[in-house]
């Protein structure tokens, strides 16, 4: 816990910060836990018997496979995933595989989280490990059976053969006794070759996929238990507003309702809330009661807070120096005096909202000093300590069930909702009850995308070469601690290819708490910077996706500067010049780029989250605004594309979150402290007529399989915010795009 | 004082409130948790269902406006031919990334192709843009509507 984390990315920041809080590492011990748990409630539905052979692993008599899927699923695909990995190196069938939803238990699972694109790079190979060691302790138990050498034994779809006695069996006939066998060391495991895989790389459908067309509940909001009752919350309008005072007799006289709970400073530790919250016989009356509540906030100067003051202080901080230096190397100012040419352009981009579309809930039940929750958490086990903390009980007398989620987007890193439900589950001790948050409180009580301002220069020699770079970003945070998904890494491109670079950051204070939001920071880092360096490659006379060429240079890694006091393993990645350079190739190969662009065509590219994305957007006018015409994608997350079939879902549903962020108006505004948007007129997500057909080639580069969920949403942003000033001829420098 | 509605073809008894949404009786009252809460004032649709074969956001249509119409939920959609075409046509492109939306989705796809069996893309969008998607599967959602249109229009039949 000593490691000094205030200097790094979100994204590390979030790795390290799940990582640190239960001692793991990157690379975590594959620790196989034998049999604690019951049968899997797959197979026990069904009446049929199952020996559980690791806490991934169980096979029923009728030789299905249940296999458990370990993390959050939030429609990244996960739950189809990390299963593949395990049923692969088990060699079963895929048909043959029932994929079972993991409680949040760290002892058993190790880390279990939804966020910074870390799952594909942390589990693929202990994923693939698991299923190797529960196949080979029922080879092991097959030898022993049939009194034959382990090494004689092969598997296949679920069966084992000897060949030389010409004997088989199918797992199930051997499960029993195989869960009583040794689990071997991890050095003896044997994995397959990559060219003999049969489940890695094909399409795999989500498991839930017919549960979810037949309308079954699976989701937080489907939660249903005996005696439940519901509850909705009321909020400040002002964020962090404290509670004054209230009356909730009118709410109390209302059928159904059972109580009226005072929640003081409550919530996530670096944003605690006070709130009213309406117990009643069903989540409408609550919510109906919720109206009647009278409640007067002491604002205590939070209401000072406005985008306009936002603006002006960034203003005043661009007049003077950077309060901190990210990264600081030659001399920018006597780089800039002696460069051919000169660009300067100052940027900005809105605060945002996650809007998943399931609105934060969570159901809790308080029973004989233990809580049970039924959570959509994205990072359950913190949100275990932290529903713990706040109850004053042991971790141990938390149990989370992890439902499936409705959206995350970073939104359910942070575990209020849990905490919230749990004090109110407190104060109807006995009964289950279910907190669902109205859209307004939804999005009142979102950890937000910070804004941001920023300055950026940059010198061109006489060839229209980069040789400078300086960007100064006004972004927010307190206590000269940027907030989350306001820092600025030291390894921004271009600062890390450039002799002469500086890279400084400013921090405004306010009541608006913030969240890392899918590719945090990186998705507005890279408008700002390769919208920056659309003017600057113009003014050389070349286009982006040449100019980046050039001054990527020859392929090498580019190591950052080493954060102090950070092991090893948990420093920021090089970046691969090479690998940019691939894909930034690939990409205007397939889009027929050459030369100059046509009007109304843009380019990004952006590295984040171990990812290499290259983008290229076609504009085309739309009535009085824009619309996007069509995109281009070259990505590079190592060798093998896991499952294809989601690979394609999570890339495009990047393309079109780019083209909300720019196009569709996203934007919350902030005035006298308040969250300006309070339902999805305001807010107005991307809807199916705005989105354009998107063609996507994965290079496959020889490097371990990287994540997919984040990386190719930033540089989304900026070719279509570079294809709107193509095509207009006014530079894009703010976020949303406003005709 | 208890009223009827027809869900699914049952009749249902209900004792609440007039006011009380269709969506949280259908929910809290019936047990049909398929239509989903998204957003409360008809700007998600989450929550579609049917009522006499139109789309309605149930979140924003009260109890007392059902009368003895047909409520028909994703619960009960595939009973129909083209709600069943719909709905294989959605785990055979396996449409959902999270899921949250999709109840909806398919209901107002199942409502378009049973006014319009052969819609084309401007149509589906206009017929969709009412269903917003946070994770963005909206090429699938058309490639869905797409495929259950063309096998209505090749069969000539309901197919299968």
């Amino acid at each position: 816990m000593s490691v000094d984390t205030r200097a790094l990315a979100a994204d590390r920041r979030l790795v390290i910060k799940a990582m640190l809080a239960t001692g793991g590492a990157l690379a975590f011990d594959i620790e196989i836990a034998m049999a604690q748990a019951s049968q899997p409630a797959a197979a026990r539905s069904a009446g049929i018997a199952a020996s559980r052979i690791s806490a991934y692993v169980a096979i029923a008599a009728d030789n299905t496979v249940t296999i458990t899927a370990k993390n959050p699923e939030i429609g990244q695909g996960v739950k189809a995933m990390l299963p593949m990995l395990i049923a692969e190196e088990l060699d079963v069938a895929w048909d043959a595989v029932k994929v079972e939803q993991a409680v949040a238990d760290q002892s058993r699972f190790g880390e279990q989280f939804a966020g910074g694109s870390m799952s594909t790079p942390m589990n693929w190979m202990p994923m693939r490990q698991a299923g190797a060691t529960a196949r080979a302790m029922i080879v092991a138990a097959a030898a022993r059976q049939w009194s034959v050498p382990a090494t004689e034994i092969t598997t296949a779809k679920g069966e084992i053969f000897h060949a030389r006695t010409n004997r088989r069996a199918p797992y199930a006939s051997l499960a029993a006794t195989a869960a009583k066998e040794a689990v071997p060391a991890e050095a003896s495991l044997k994995l397959k070759d990559p060219a003999t895989f049969s489940i890695i790389g094909r399409p795999v459908p989500g498991p839930d996929t017919p549960a979810i067309v037949a309308g079954k509940p699976l989701f937080g909001v489907d939660t249903v238990l005996p005696g439940l009752v519901h509850a909705a919350l009321l909020t400040a309008p002002v964020r962090g507003a404290t509670l004054k005072s209230h009356d909730p007799k009118q709410a109390l006289a209302m059928a159904g309702v059972r109580k009226v709970v005072v929640l003081r400073q409550l919530g996530h530790d670096d944003a605690p809330v006070d709130a009213l919250a309406v117990v009643a016989d069903s989540w409408w009356t609550a919510s109906e009661a919720r109206k009647a509540l009278v409640a007067e906030w002491d604002n205590a100067g939070r209401d000072k807070h406005s985008d306009a003051t936002f603006a002006a202080a960034a203003s005043a901080a661009f007049a003077a120096k950077p309060a901190t230096s990210v990264r600081k190397e030659g001399d920018v100012d006597a780089a800039l005096a002696k460069a051919a040419k000169t660009v300067s352009a100052q940027y900005s981009y809105p605060f945002l909202s996650h809007a998943t579309l399931e609105p934060q809930n969570c159901t809790a039940q308080f029973k004989d000093g233990k809580i049970e929750l039924w959570a959509p958490s994205q990072m359950p086990n913190e949100g275990k300590e932290l529903v713990a903390k706040a109850m004053g009980l042991p971790v141990g007398a938390v149990t989370v069930n992890l439902t499936r989620i409705g959206g995350g987007f970073g939104r359910r890193l942070q575990s209020d909702f849990m905490i919230l439900a749990a004090a109110i589950a407190r104060e109807v001790p006995g009964l289950p009850v279910k907190l669902i948050l109205e859209r307004e409180e939804d999005f009142k009580l979102d950890f937000f995308r910070p804004a941001g301002f920023q300055k950026l220069e940059a010198g061109l020699d006489a060839q229209g070469r980069l040789t400078a770079f300086r960007t100064h970003l006004v972004g927010f945070g307190a206590k000269g601690e940027p907030g989350r998904g306001s820092e600025l890494p030291n390894d921004l491109v271009p600062a890390n290819l450039v002799p002469d670079a500086e890279l400084g950051l400013t921090l405004l204070e306010s009541n608006i708490p913030l969240g890392w939001l899918r590719a945090p920071g990186s998705n507005a880092l890279a408008f700002a910077t390769q919208g920056f360096l659309d003017e600057v490659a113009a003014a050389a006379g070349k286009p982006l996706p040449e100019f980046m060429l050039e001054t990527l240079g020859e392929s090498r890694l580019v190591q950052p500067p080493k954060l102090p006091g950070v092991p090893d393993i948990w420093q920021p990645p090089a970046f691969h010049t090479g690998r940019a350079a691939g894909v930034i190739r690939e990409v205007m190969a397939r889009s027929g780029w050459r030369g100059a662009a046509p009007k109304g065509r843009g380019f990004g590219f952006y590295f984040s989250h171990l990812g290499y994305f290259a983008v290229v957007a076609d504009c085309v006018k739309s009535g009085d605004t824009v619309k996007v015409a069509k995109m281009w994608v070259a990505a590079d997350i190592g060798s093998t594309v896991i499952n294809p079939m989601n690979a394609e879902q999570q890339i495009r549903g990047s393309m079109i979150e780019g083209i909300g962020q720019v196009i569709s108006g996203l934007k919350v505004p902030i005035a006298a402290g308040q969250v300006q948007v309070a339902n999805f007129d305001a807010y107005t997500l991307p809807r199916i007529d705005v989105v354009p057909p998107i063609e996507i080639t994965m290079v496959r580069t020889d490097f371990p399989p990287t994540g997919l969920g984040e990386p190719a949403l930033p540089p989304a942003v900026a070719a279509v915010a570079n294809a709107i000033s193509s095509l207009t001829g006014r530079r894009v420098r703010s976020l949303p795009y406003e005709a | 004082m208890p009223t009827m509605i027809k869900v699914n073809g049952k009749p249902r008894e209900v004792d609440v409130p007039d006011e009380k949404p269709l969506l949280w009786v259908l929910r809290e009252d019936l047990g049909y948790l398929g239509p989903k809460f998204g957003c409360g004032a008809g700007l998600c649709g989450a929550c579609t269902v049917h009522l006499d074969g139109q789309a309605v956001r149930s979140c924003i249509t009260p109890i007392n406006a059902v009368g003895s119409g047909q409520v028909t939920t994703i619960e009960g959609v595939s009973a129909n031919p083209v709600g069943k075409r719909v709905s294989e046509a959605w785990t055979e492109i396996d449409v959902p990334q999270c899921g949250y939306c999709q109840a909806g989705q398919i209901m107002s796809a199942v409502a378009l192709l049973e006014s319009n069996p052969s819609p084309t893309d401007e149509d589906i969008d206009s017929a969709m843009a009412g269903n917003l998607c946070r994770c963005g599967t909206y090429h699938r959602i058309r490639d869905a509507i797409r495929k259950a249109a063309s096998q209505k229009t090749a069969g000539g039949a309901d197919v299968r």
